[in-house]
């Protein structure tokens, strides 16, 4: 864009075009601009998982210090991810640029900027494919839609790879079901090869290795942060709740995301947890080793991924429990249900899920063995064995976001809108092409949440901000719920920059709201330890 | 650029034919020897297309998933959108392949200043379903002259293609449909600039040569008519593996031939073949059922990981003035 | 008839070149989509530069609020303060409703007292970009305060237990930065 050095009258001004060249976007090289992309890895994260050319580096540096043969190991890479994922063979193959998919990507809806059209990304990947692995790239070239691997090509996959949430939005609208995901998974695989991961991804990685959580908290840590969120609900109920940690012989063994062990508004979802397994005299624990529900390994490689997971059934079976409850998080639930029972099954030392409330067997996860918090609590209020007082949360008017993973990789849509619609009085939903398989993304997935490109995620993350903002002017809607931790923490973030009237929380923060404890005292604050509004002139309603 | 490209590619392979049967009187390379290489190429070209993506496994289970999964017995499913079964996923395939399920998800009405608004997609829908299904109908109606008797269906198919009952001979509507439905998508490729831009002259090229047979094919029947039994005595000289070229075919019958030689020749190895690739789309092909049946990686194999034992090893002490429980005291 | 019938009559022209003139500050190759696409929810860029404009418009020809008339501003603002403008491309929107407006009434502007209100107008116009530097310059305080935030956000409990045991050894040293987990 060019830059005027001082206001021109409007007539000059108009003939200034800020329009970019009108280049081919093959030889359009990508500019990187302050706002839009996550600082490179420190060398000791790579280091401590074993990933390839730790070095000192910045993506906003000239020369990236990659190894003398680089070229070679993504050709090498590309050749090997071809026979192995059918689903990237395909995709190379079988695009026809229908332009279905262009104006589905948040990211090119925010940003107007061809390549995060859906299509353009894969092309990115696509062109070299054809060069070097198709006869009619290698006979014509260009003509045929193919280019050369150079340093620049390169530089672009990382741009645009970290551009794309693996939201699967595209994939919903591809009439061959091409899901950019996989090719963005790929050319993450081949950015690693090189070691050129961002901080913000790499960090986390190496120490849920190590520590078992992306924050690296350490067993203590995490004990007595969960105790403290206990002091808090001491304080809003008068109960004290006693969770155990690493116990054998539990029942069930509970996995979340750290991120609501620590961060905010993920705590109060977190206290909405332990609040609903108190009450039900859930025999469950906790575990400090398996501490971690989501997965950065994932944004680096499928290996990483795997390795990050082994902790999950490794932890089950120590402590001999008969099923696994996850809790709220978007990118873990893809994983649990369509990777973890194939990287690390099969399960066959626990049992096939049943609730020991309502007796209900999970048929549904009787492989994986591993249930979702909002599929179980569901079911207790269906059977009714929850005392709710939804007019705890009537200060609250609740929307409720689809989050990508949950919607497009498991269809878990009924499920949280039965639990908000008994936990809340006023619930009302975004516009249909908003929600469900075809919500937007919260913009900043798959390890984009950091603070360095805040821009980018702004900008992704409009199209959803735009639709909340909708529901906010016509209903009054002033809290955000889904079931993701990302999504806890991005939108919250979101929302201040384009809707700040609206808050954001967790499907069980409001069930935690809503929970009638036996023997609990008047409830006079909610989780978030803020005064009820209109509690003092109401009488004793609760324990109906 | 490469719009010009292809149309200049297109325009060549017409004159090549033009010159070679007109001039040189090439009949019999381009009424027998080119058909019969394009037919070859055209199936050993495809089977190792499949066969090459076949050869490729699926390591996970990565279904797209378009509805509610089956989860409590309680909540509705939605048995097509997010199948958990074969049948479900057979119903699914067969949605997208005959009706074009996902595409037509771009068909979106809506209500602005009161008027009743439809997104500009349906067109992309409408056309490309009636690209392929005329295409498709076009390709079968050929038939009739591969086979002698020609068989009951085939009479059928050219009856209701030819309901209108104008002209002599009738018109058949899915050759006019083709070239019209094949005409919209270059004409959006075109006119829409992200597609434009987004376009190779791998899309304008399949597009011009699909025009040009279209063309030529009603030019023939409708307007400069070929001999229609000398053409049949050819093709069923193909057929039975006795080729024999009668005399006194026009010209535009072999560039005919020649166009849909090229076509078949061209369509292993270019975008053409997501004809295949779409049966074994593992975003569409696969249930949603993960959790209930193990999905199995063949390439599956051991990690490096970070065991108990050594993350206790680490914060055993901490762990246990945390009263957190221990294996090794 | 004066300058505000002249642009009353002629609003929705004047919407639409203002309209067509900021989207060109887009990609070519997707300027079309911004333009085209009506959908309030596929195309949320689009809608809500229409949207904003044509209200600027009306207010500056029938100002009923200004507290309307910024929201307007801060709609379009907001949005163009994260798409990698500079802030004189960002705000330039305001230079070409001047230039829309000259180009429109070039006719009549010699007729009585039509010049003398185009300076007016376009005084307002130069309010209104006061007024956007404040509210851009907000937008990007605001993308930095929310770094910081979110920063604070993921590791509350960890600065909470931080601070309650500031006398033990066991305080946790998260190592520069809060990662999220998720």
């Amino acid at each position: 864009m060019a830059k005027t050095a001082k206001p021109p009258k409007p007539e000059e001004l108009s003939k200034i075009d800020y329009r970019p060249p009108r280049t081919h976007w093959m030889d359009t090289p990508v500019q990187f601009k302050e706002g839009t992309f996550c600082y490179a890895s420190r060398p000791k994260y790579l280091e401590e998982v074993d990933f390839p050319n730790a070095r000192e580096w910045s993506s906003a540096d000239e020369d990236w210090k990659l190894p003398d043969n680089w070229k070679e190991i993504l050709l090498e890479g590309i050749k090997d991810r071809l026979k192995k994922y059918r689903s990237f063979q395909l995709f190379m193959d079988i695009c026809v640029r229908c332009g279905a998919c262009a104006d589905k990507c948040h990211f090119f809806l925010g940003s107007g900027d061809p390549k995060n059209m859906p299509v353009l990304r894969a092309e990115l990947i696509r062109s070299v494919y054809r060069k070097y692995f198709t006869l009619g790239g290698k006979l014509f070239g260009k003509r045929a839609g193919a280019r050369e691997l150079t340093y620049d090509v390169f530089k672009e996959w990382w741009y645009y790879f970290f551009q794309c949430t693996e939201c699967r939005r595209c994939s919903v609208f591809c009439p061959y079901g091409i899901d950019t995901a996989e090719i963005t998974m790929m050319g993450r695989e081949l950015i690693n090869l090189l070691g050129c991961n961002t901080d913000w991804i790499m960090g986390p990685v190496a120490n849920c290795y190590k520590k078992g959580n992306h924050l690296g908290l350490e067993p203590h840590t995490i004990k007595m942060n969960i105790e403290m969120m206990c002091d808090d609900i001491e304080e809003i109920t008068g109960i004290r709740i006693e969770p155990t940690f690493n116990r054998k012989g539990a029942e069930i063994l509970f996995v979340t995301p750290s991120g609501d062990l620590f961060g905010m508004p993920g705590i109060y979802t977190c206290m909405g947890y332990l609040m609903l397994f108190h009450e039900l005299g859930l025999d469950y624990t906790w575990s400090t080793y398996a501490s971690e529900g989501g997965n950065f390994g994932f944004f680096t490689s499928n290996e990483m991924a795997k390795r990050l997971y082994y902790k999950i059934y490794a932890e089950a079976k120590r402590l001999g429990v008969k099923w696994i409850l996850g809790g709220e998080c978007g990118h873990m639930w893809r994983l649990v249900h369509q990777y973890l029972d194939t990287w690390h099954g099969p399960a066959d030392f626990l049992e096939v899920p049943k609730s020991p409330i309502t007796g209900t067997v999970f048929e549904h996860a009787k492989s994986t063995k591993m249930v979702h918090v909002v599929e179980f609590t569901a079911d207790l209020i269906r059977h009714g064995k929850l005392n709710l007082d939804p007019s705890r949360n009537d200060h609250l008017r609740v929307t409720f976001h689809d989050s990508c993973n949950t919607s497009r990789g498991m269809g878990i849509f009924e499920e949280p809108r039965y639990i908000i619609k008994h936990v809340c009085n006023h619930f009302y939903e975004m516009p249909e092409d908003t929600i469900r398989e075809k919500t937007f993304c919260c913009g900043s997935g798959s390890g984009l949440n950091a603070g360095e490109n805040m821009e980018l995620r702004m900008r992704g993350g409009f199209p959803r901000a735009n639709a909340v903002k909708y529901v906010h002017e016509k209903h009054g809607v002033n809290m955000l719920a889904n079931i993701c931790a990302i999504d806890r923490a991005a939108l919250t973030t979101l929302m201040q920059y384009w809707v700040p009237q609206v808050d954001v929380c967790g499907v069980h923060e409001l069930v935690g709201n809503a929970l009638v404890m036996k023997g609990e005292k008047k409830r006079t604050q909610d989780l978030r330890l803020e005064d009820l509004p209109g509690v003092e002139e109401e009488t004793e309603e609760e324990g109906e | 650029m490469g719009m010009l490209f292809s149309l200049v590619v297109v325009v060549a392979l017409i004159l090549i034919a033009l010159f070679g049967v007109k001039v040189i009187g090439l009949q019999f390379l381009f009424g027998v020897i080119i058909p019969y290489i394009a037919v070859l190429t055209f199936i050993f070209g495809m089977l190792y297309r499949v066969l090459k993506w076949s050869r490729s496994p699926v390591p996970f289970h990565i279904p797209t998933t378009c509805g509610q999964q089956k989860s409590l017995s309680w909540i509705k499913h939605s048995k097509i959108e997010n199948p958990a079964g074969t049948l479900g996923v057979i119903i699914r395939m067969a949605l997208e392949i005959f009706l074009f399920r996902s595409l037509f998800r771009n068909l979106k009405s809506d209500l602005r200043d009161g008027r009743l608004v439809y997104g500009s997609d349906k067109w992309l829908w409408l056309a490309g379903l009636a690209f392929h299904v005329s295409f498709f109908t076009v390709f079968i109606r050929h038939l009739r002259f591969f086979a002698n008797p020609v068989p009951k269906f085939l009479n059928v198919i050219d009856s209701i293609d030819g309901f209108l009952q104008v002209g002599v001979p009738h018109l058949l509507i899915t050759g006019v449909l083709l070239l019209l439905a094949a005409l919209y998508l270059f004409i959006r490729r075109v006119y829409i600039p992200q597609v434009r831009y987004i376009s190779l002259p791998a899309d304008y090229f399949p597009l011009f040569l699909i025009i040009a047979i279209a063309s030529t094919g009603i030019l023939m029947r409708y307007f400069t008519k070929v001999d229609i039994v000398k053409v049949k005595t050819l093709t069923m000289g193909l057929a039975s593996l006795h080729p024999h070229i009668p005399d006194g075919i026009g010209a535009i019958f072999f560039v005919h031939l020649f166009l849909v030689s090229v076509l078949f020749t061209y369509f292993p190895f270019s975008k053409l073949v997501h004809m295949g690739g779409v049966f074994l789309s593992p975003t569409r092909n696969l249930a949603n059922n993960s959790r209930m049946k193990r999905h199995v990686n063949p390439w599956n194999y051991p990690v490096k990981v970070h065991t108990y034992e050594e993350y206790e090893e680490e914060f055993r002490e901490k762990m246990k003035s945390a009263d957190i429980p221990v294996e090794k005291e | 008839m004066n300058l505000k019938e002249l642009l009353s009559n002629r609003k929705e022209t004047i919407i639409n070149k203002w309209f067509d003139l900021i989207i060109d500050s887009y990609p070519p190759d997707t300027a079309h989509f911004l333009r085209t696409q009506k959908n309030q929810f596929t195309n949320p860029v689009g809608h809500t530069i229409h949207n904003a404009i044509e209200g600027i418009l009306d207010e500056l020809l029938e100002p009923s609020d200004s507290a309307k008339l910024t929201s307007h501003l801060d709609s379009i603002i907001r949005i163009r303060a994260i798409q990698g403008f500079t802030p004189s491309v960002a705000l330039n929107f305001l230079f070409l409703l001047k230039k829309v407006v000259r180009d429109e009434i070039q006719a009549e502007a010699g007729m009585n007292g039509v010049a003398e209100e185009l300076l007016g107008f376009e005084s307002q116009v130069d309010g209104l970009l006061k007024e956007s530097f404040d509210i851009y310059m907000a937008c990007r305080e605001k993308l930095y305060e929310l770094s910081a935030n979110e920063a604070r956000n993921m590791t509350y409990r960890l600065l909470e237990s931080a601070n309650l045991l500031k006398d033990s050894s066991e305080t946790f040293h998260p190592e520069g930065d809060g990662f999220d987990s998720g």
